[in-house]
C-alpha cells in the first residue's frame, strides 16, 4: 500500500526559534519527493514531524488522508531511515531487516523467510548471518532500506542516507534507490542537501530556506525557473545582476543595471508574476547560458574583462570582471578540442537570451544566509 | 622483548617511562599481589606465640579451612554450623542487594544518560556524588538514627497514624539492608551510565519508528548495548557488599552476624590471624568463583567488563 502526505499549514517552533513556517504541501500518493536545503533550513524537522517523533506546533499533517495529531511514530504508516542508518550492532543482519516483523510477533521461520526475500531484493543474498559491522558502507545503506520496506510503510522517509557514502558510491545508490522506489512503488520523501541528489531522483522538489518553503516543482522546472532569488542561487550556479525595473511586459522585465539595460523573463511565485516597473531586482543568468557575443545577436550584450581561464576537461570556466556586477562573472563552455580565444586581460562581448535570464525581486541569496 | 622496551622507552622518553614502570610497579606488586600473597600464605599456617615463628612447629597446615567447615573437633556438631550459615546468608543476601541495586540503578542511570536533559542531568549527578563525601560509617549512623526506634520514619509514620507502634528497623536488619543497598549505588550507576550514554539516540528511535513498544527496546537495544556497564556495576557491587564492614558492624541486629564480621572478630578479638585470613581467601576466592559463573551464565565475556 502507498499513501499521500499532505502538509497543512504546518508551523514548527521550538522556544521562540521557528524551525518550519507556513508548510503547505501535498504530496502524491507514490511520489518521490524531495526537501532540498542547506543544514538548519527545517528540512529534517518537517520529516520528523512526518514519521511523528515531534508534533506540529501548528497545523495538521495528513498520510493517507488520515489526521496524524497524536499518533506515535510506532503507529504510523511511516518508516525512517537515519542519516547514520542506526543499524542494531548487537544483531545481526536479518535479524536488523526483520526487526518489525519480531515487534509484531512474527514466528522465527517466517522472519528468516522474509529476511531472505528481503536479502535478494537489495543484492545480498546469503549474508543475513553477517553482523553489521561486517558489511561495507553501501551494504549497509542496503539493509538500512531493507529494514525500512520489511516493516511495509506506506511513506518512506530518508534523512540524508547518501551522506556518508564516497562519491562514486553516492551516485551509485541515487540510481539504486529510484530503482527500489519504481520497484515498490510506494512514497518517498527525501531529505538532502545535495541538490544532484534531489534533481536526479525526485519527482518534485520542494526548497527550503530558513523554515520556509521557497519553490516546490520537478527538478527542470526548479532549475530552469526559480521563483525567489533565494533558489536561483542555490540550485546550481547562476550569475547575478542587480538593477532597477524600468519597464515590464508579456513576462518579461527589463532591467536596469549598472553593467547595462537586460530583458529578462519575470519570475513567477505562486503563479503571479513579481515584478513591476520600479522594483529593485536581482537578474540571474547561468554560466552555461552566457556566450561570448563575438559578433552574433543577443537579446542582452555586455562588456566584460577577461580574468582567468579554468580547464575543467568536458568544461571550460571563464571569469570576468564586469563593470557594475558585485560578483565576478562566470561563463561555461563545452571543451570541444579548440581554444577559448579570449585571452587573459582582453577584453569581450558577452551576449545571452532574454528568455535563458530571470529576473527577482531583489532577496535573500543562498550563500548570503 | 629487547626491541619492545627500546621502543618503550625512546616513544615516552626516559624519565616518563622510568616514571611509569615504577608506578605500575608499586600499584601491582605493592597494593595488589604483595597484601595478597601475604593473606593466602598466612592462611596456611599456625598460629604460634612470635618466640616459636622460624622454629620446627612453623610448617603449612590446611587447620584454619578445616575449622572454617568442620568447626572446633570438641563441638557437638559434625560442621561449624554457625559460620557456614552466616557465610550463605551473607552471599545469598549480597545477591539480593545487588539485583535490587540493579533495578533501582538502570532506570536511573538510562534517565540521567538520555532522558534529562543540561543542567537538570548535572544537577541529578551532584545529588548522587555529594551524599558519598560523607564518610561510610557516618552515613550508616545516620541511617541507624534515621531508622532507629524513635527515629525519624517511625515518628512520622506514628504521627501518621499508619502505626502504632514503632517497627524495629534494625533489629530485624531493615537498617542492614537498607544501609547495605545503598551503600554502593553509585557504583551500580555509574558504569550503566557510561555504557548507555554512548548509545546512538537513533537506535531508540530507528527501533521506535520500526513499531516497537518501550519495553522491547530496553529489552533488545538498550539492555544488550548496556550489558558490559551492568556486569561490572553488578559485580562491584556484589564484591563489594559481600566484603562490606561498616554497615553491618553498625546496622545489623544483634543477632545477625555478617561473614566480614567473623573475619574481623578472629583479627581483632580472637587475635588469629592465621584464621582471619583463611576466611577472607575463601570469602575472596568464592566471591569470584560467583561473579565468574554468573558472568557464564549471563554469557558476558571477560574483555566485554573492561572495555
Amino acid at each position: 500500500m502507498s499513501a499521500d502526505v499532505q502538509l497543512d499549514n504546518v508551523w514548527i517552533r521550538f522556544g521562540d526559534f521557528v524551525a518550519a513556517r507556513d508548510i503547505n504541501i501535498h504530496i502524491q500518493d507514490g511520489e518521490f519527493f524531495s526537501f532540498l536545503g542547506s543544514s538548519g533550513c527545517g528540512k529534517t524537522t518537517i520529516l520528523r514531524a512526518v514519521s511523528g517523533f515531534s508534533e506540529p506546533s501548528e497545523g495538521r499533517v495528513l498520510i493517507g488522508g488520515k489526521d496524524m495529531a497524536g499518533i506515535g511514530p510506532n503507529k504510523r504508516p511511516t518508516a525512517l531511515i537515519f542519516q547514520n542508518l542506526a543499524l542494531f550492532p548487537l544483531m545481526k543482519v536479518w535479524e536488523n531487516i526483520t526487526f518489525s516483523l519480531e515487534v509484531a510477533g512474527v514466528g522465527k521461520a517466517e522472519r528468516k523467510k522474509k529476511a531472505d526475500e528481503l536479502l535478494d531484493l537489495i543484492a545480498l543474498s546469503g549474508q543475513g548471518e553477517k553482523m553489521p559491522n561486517e558489511l561495507s558502507g553501501g551494504q549497509k545503506q542496503r539493509v538500512a532500506i531493507a529494514r525500512a520496506l520489511c516493516a511495509e510503510p506506506d511513506v518512506l522517509l530518508l534523512d540524508e542516507p547518501l551522506s556518508a557514502l564516497d562519491l562514486k558510491l553516492r551516485q551509485h545508490m541515487r540510481t539504486e534507490l529510484r530503482a527500489i522506489q519504481q520497484r515498490v512503488g510506494i512514497t518517498f520523501i527525501y531529505i538532502t542537501h545535495d541538490q544532484g541528489e534531489a534533481l536526479t531522483m525526485s519527482d518534485n522538489v520542494a526548497v527550503m530556506s530558513q523554515g520556509k518553503i521557497e519553490q516546490v516543482a520537478d527538478g527542470t522546472t526548479v532549475y530552469d525557473s526559480p521563483e525567489t532569488s533565494f533558489v536561483a542561487s542555490f540550485v546550481g550556479e547562476n550569475n547575478l545582476f542587480e538593477g532597477k525595473v524600468s519597464e515590464v511586459s508579456e513576462g518579461y522585465a527589463i532591467v536596469d543595471t549598472p553593467s547595462g539595460r537586460l530583458r529578462a523573463r519575470n519570475a513567477k511565485h505562486n503563479g503571479e508574476y513579481q515584478l513591476k516597473t520600479g522594483d529593485d531586482a536581482f537578474l540571474f543568468i547561468r554560466p552555461e547560458s552566457l556566450k561570448f557575443a563575438d559578433g552574433g545577436s543577443y537579446d542582452n550584450q555586455i562588456k566584460a574583462n577577461v580574468l582567468q581561464h579554468e580547464f575543467e576537461g568536458s568544461f571550460w570556466q571563464v571569469f570576468f570582471n564586469v563593470q557594475g556586477a558585485r560578483r565576478t562573472i562566470k561563463l561555461s563552455m563545452v571543451n570541444d578540442g579548440g581554444s577559448v580565444g579570449h585571452e587573459k586581460g582582453s577584453e569581450a562581448q558577452l551576449g545571452f537570451s532574454a528568455d535563458k535570464a530571470v529576473a527577482t525581486p531583489v532577496g535573500m541569496l543562498a550563500d548570503e544566509t | 622483548m629487547k626491541a619492545y622496551w627500546k621502543a618503550f622507552f625512546l616513544k615516552n622518553g626516559v624519565s616518563i617511562s622510568a616514571y611509569l614502570l615504577i608506578s605500575i610497579m608499586i600499584w601491582l606488586g605493592m597494593l595488589i599481589m604483595l597484601p595478597q600473597f601475604f593473606m593466602f600464605d598466612f592462611s596456611f599456617r599456625f598460629n604460634l606465640p612470635p618466640a616459636e615463628l622460624g622454629g620446627p612447629k612453623d610448617v603449612y597446615t590446611m587447620s584454619h579451612y578445616k575449622y572454617m567447615v568442620f568447626g572446633s573437633e570438641q563441638a557437638s556438631d559434625s560442621y561449624n554450623v554457625v559460620d557456614v550459615w552466616v557465610f550463605v546468608r551473607t552471599i545469598v543476601t549480597a545477591i539480593c542487594v545487588t539485583i535490587f541495586d540493579l533495578a533501582l540503578c538502570y532506570p536511573i542511570a538510562y534517565y540521567l544518560a538520555h532522558v534529562a536533559r543540561g543542567g537538570w542531568a548535572r544537577l541529578m549527578v551532584i545529588a548522587l556524588i555529594i551524599p558519598y563525601w560523607v564518610n561510610e560509617l557516618l552515613r550508616a549512623f545516620a541511617f541507624k538514627i534515621m531508622l532507629g526506634t524513635s527515629g525519624i520514619i517511625n515518628d512520622f509514620m506514628m504521627w501518621a497514624g499508619v502505626i502504632d507502634q514503632p517497627i524495629e528497623f534494625v533489629l530485624e536488619n531493615y537498617a542492614l539492608y537498607a544501609g547495605l543497598g545503598y551503600a554502593f549505588i553509585l557504583l551500580m550507576i555509574f558504569p550503566i551510565y557510561n555504557a548507555i550514554e554512548s548509545l546512538d539516540r537513533n537506535q531508540i528511535e530507528a527501533a521506535r519508528d520500526l513499531g516497537s513498544p518501550w519495553w522491547r527496546i530496553h529489552k533488545r537495544i538498550v539492555i544488550p548495548y548496556a550489558k558490559p556497564g551492568i556486569t561490572s556495576g553488578c559485580t562491584m557491587v556484589f564484591m563489594l557488599t559481600a566484603g562490606a564492614l561498616a554497615a553491618p558492624q553498625i546496622l545489623g541486629g544483634p543477632s545477625s552476624l555478617w561473614y566480614t564480621q567473623i573475619i574481623y572478630q578472629w583479627f581483632n578479638q580472637g587475635n588469629n590471624w592465621q584464621r582471619g585470613s583463611a576466611y577472607a581467601v575463601f570469602l575472596l576466592f568464592s566471591t569470584i568463583v560467583i561473579v565468574l559463573l554468573a558472568m557464564k551464565a549471563f554469557k558476558v565475556k571477560l574483555g566485554e567488563v573492561s572495555r
